[in-house]
């Protein structure tokens, strides 16, 4: 039996061959064949999804609700102290100081990350801002999201803040935060497919203890996260009621 | 419920008697002064199919003024402010009876007499197809969706003290 990971393409590109060192340790581990299969955008994985062809994956909490819900996965560790947060940030001489300060017809630039772009257009709401009345126009990725602001092309950007805080520092002094988020609840998941249900205990122990095995504290640096924590179905499940009160 | 105290609200503050749904009364000490919705964040808290809160996150916590273990079990309405209409909550609980979601811009009471406003959304949590719970995260509002709801608020409560 061959199974198939995938990893939720918003992924840090830093940590591409994280996921490969990864998918080698684990494969040791518990001695089974994984192929590691990335896809370029959320489209090409969906499809993937679909066609039944993932058995393990990493999953951005927009992914999980559906994978949860309509196709029988089950959620079993999510990275310490890693929750999706999203940063909204406009030029450093801009006169916007604050998101009340925004008006319609402002110019966004995002990119098609889900959670980020449903939250940042949550945090323009007290602003009566909304997919109606501003201009949006998307990019491949948070320094080029940066680049659209520079160049006054767009007035305000979204940013997961992990990638935000990632942008180099002259990038970043050129650019002021309006708002961070500090939500804590959504985060990514591991989740395993009904076709690895059998693998289901073994994984979730060996990555609960993964920084006191062999290597595997190492890996998970590759990965950039620092340990994982258990998530229990119902708090999969309390997750994804809390993005359904978020989505209309 | 107990009422609310003194010791918790700074004068200067008013009082107003209120009465809940279900009959019971609470003398509540109300100050003119808006705390305001932190940024970023999100209030999240659950009850179940009574009402009583079961979950607060830190957010919700720390804007209702009371501590932690106060909260827990206490029927949502501890936070009622009597410039709610009870047709809002009507609506909210036929809405919920009908497993849909719910949302309202709503003006919260806290402890220490102050108030926030927020816009809610509430949902019940289904698994098997049953409520087992409900859940509701509320955000920043908009200054002006609050000012509508400051006018159509109070002409709302004027209607429901004449009938
Ligand atoms: C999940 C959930 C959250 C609620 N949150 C609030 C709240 O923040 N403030 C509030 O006044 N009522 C809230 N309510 C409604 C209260 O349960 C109650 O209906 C309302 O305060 C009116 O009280 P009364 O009908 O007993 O007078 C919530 C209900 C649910 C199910």
């Amino acid at each position: 039996m061959k199974y198939t990971m995938t990893v939720s393409p918003d992924f840090p590109l830093d940590h591409i061959a994280g996921w490969y060192i990864f998918n080698t340790w684990l494969q040791v581990k518990l001695g089974i064949n994984i192929h590691l299969e990335l896809y370029d955008n959320f489209d090409l994985q969906r499809e993937a999804i679909e066609r039944g062809e993932i058995d393990i994956i990493y999953a951005n909490p927009f992914d999980a609700s559906m994978l949860i819900r309509e196709k029988g996965f089950t959620a079993i560790v999510k990275p310490h102290a890693r929750a999706d947060e999203v940063v909204i940030a406009a030029a450093i001489d801009s006169s916007i100081e604050a998101i009340e300060d925004l008006n319609p017809e402002t110019r966004l630039a995002k990119t098609n990350d889900p959670d980020v772009n449903m939250i940042g257009m949550i945090m323009l709401e007290p602003a009566n801002l909304n997919a109606k009345n501003i201009i949006e126009e998307q990019v491949d990725t948070h320094i080029l999201i940066a680049k659209r602001i520079f160049s006054g092309h767009a007035d305000i950007g979204f940013f997961l803040k992990d990638s935000y805080d990632s942008l180099s520092q002259f990038v970043r002094s050129q650019l002021q935060v309006l708002v961070s988020s500090q939500i804590d609840d959504i985060t990514h998941t591991l989740l395993i497919g009904p076709n690895a249900k059998d693998l289901q205990e073994e994984i979730q122990s060996i990555l609960l203890n993964m920084q006191d095995l062999e290597k595997g504290q190492g890996v998970l640096d590759s990965m950039g996260i620092k340990s994982w924590d258990i998530q229990t179905q119902e708090d999969a499940e309390f997750m994804i009621d809390l993005m359904d009160t978020l989505v209309d | 419920m107990k009422d609310m105290q003194s010791v918790d609200v700074l004068e200067p503050y008013t009082e107003r008697q209120i009465q809940y749904h279900d009959g019971s009364e609470r003398a509540l000490l109300l100050k003119d002064e808006e705390v305001p919705f932190p940024e970023g964040k999100l209030i999240v808290s659950r009850t179940n199919l009574e009402g009583m809160i079961t979950h607060g996150n830190y957010s919700f916590v720390e804007m209702s003024g009371y501590e932690e273990e106060e909260l827990m079990g206490m029927p949502h309405c501890v936070l009622r402010h009597p410039d709610m209409p009870s047709a809002a909550f009507k609506d909210l609980w036929s809405t919920l009876q009908r497993q849909e979601k719910w949302h309202g811009y709503v003006k919260n009471l806290r402890k220490d007499g102050r108030y926030y406003w927020v816009y809610a959304t509430v949902i019940p949590n289904i698994r098997h197809n049953e409520t087992v719970s409900y859940t509701s995260v509320r955000r920043k509002p908009s200054r002006s969706k609050i000012d509508e709801c400051i006018q159509l608020y109070a002409q709302m409560i004027q209607e429901e003290n004449q009938t």
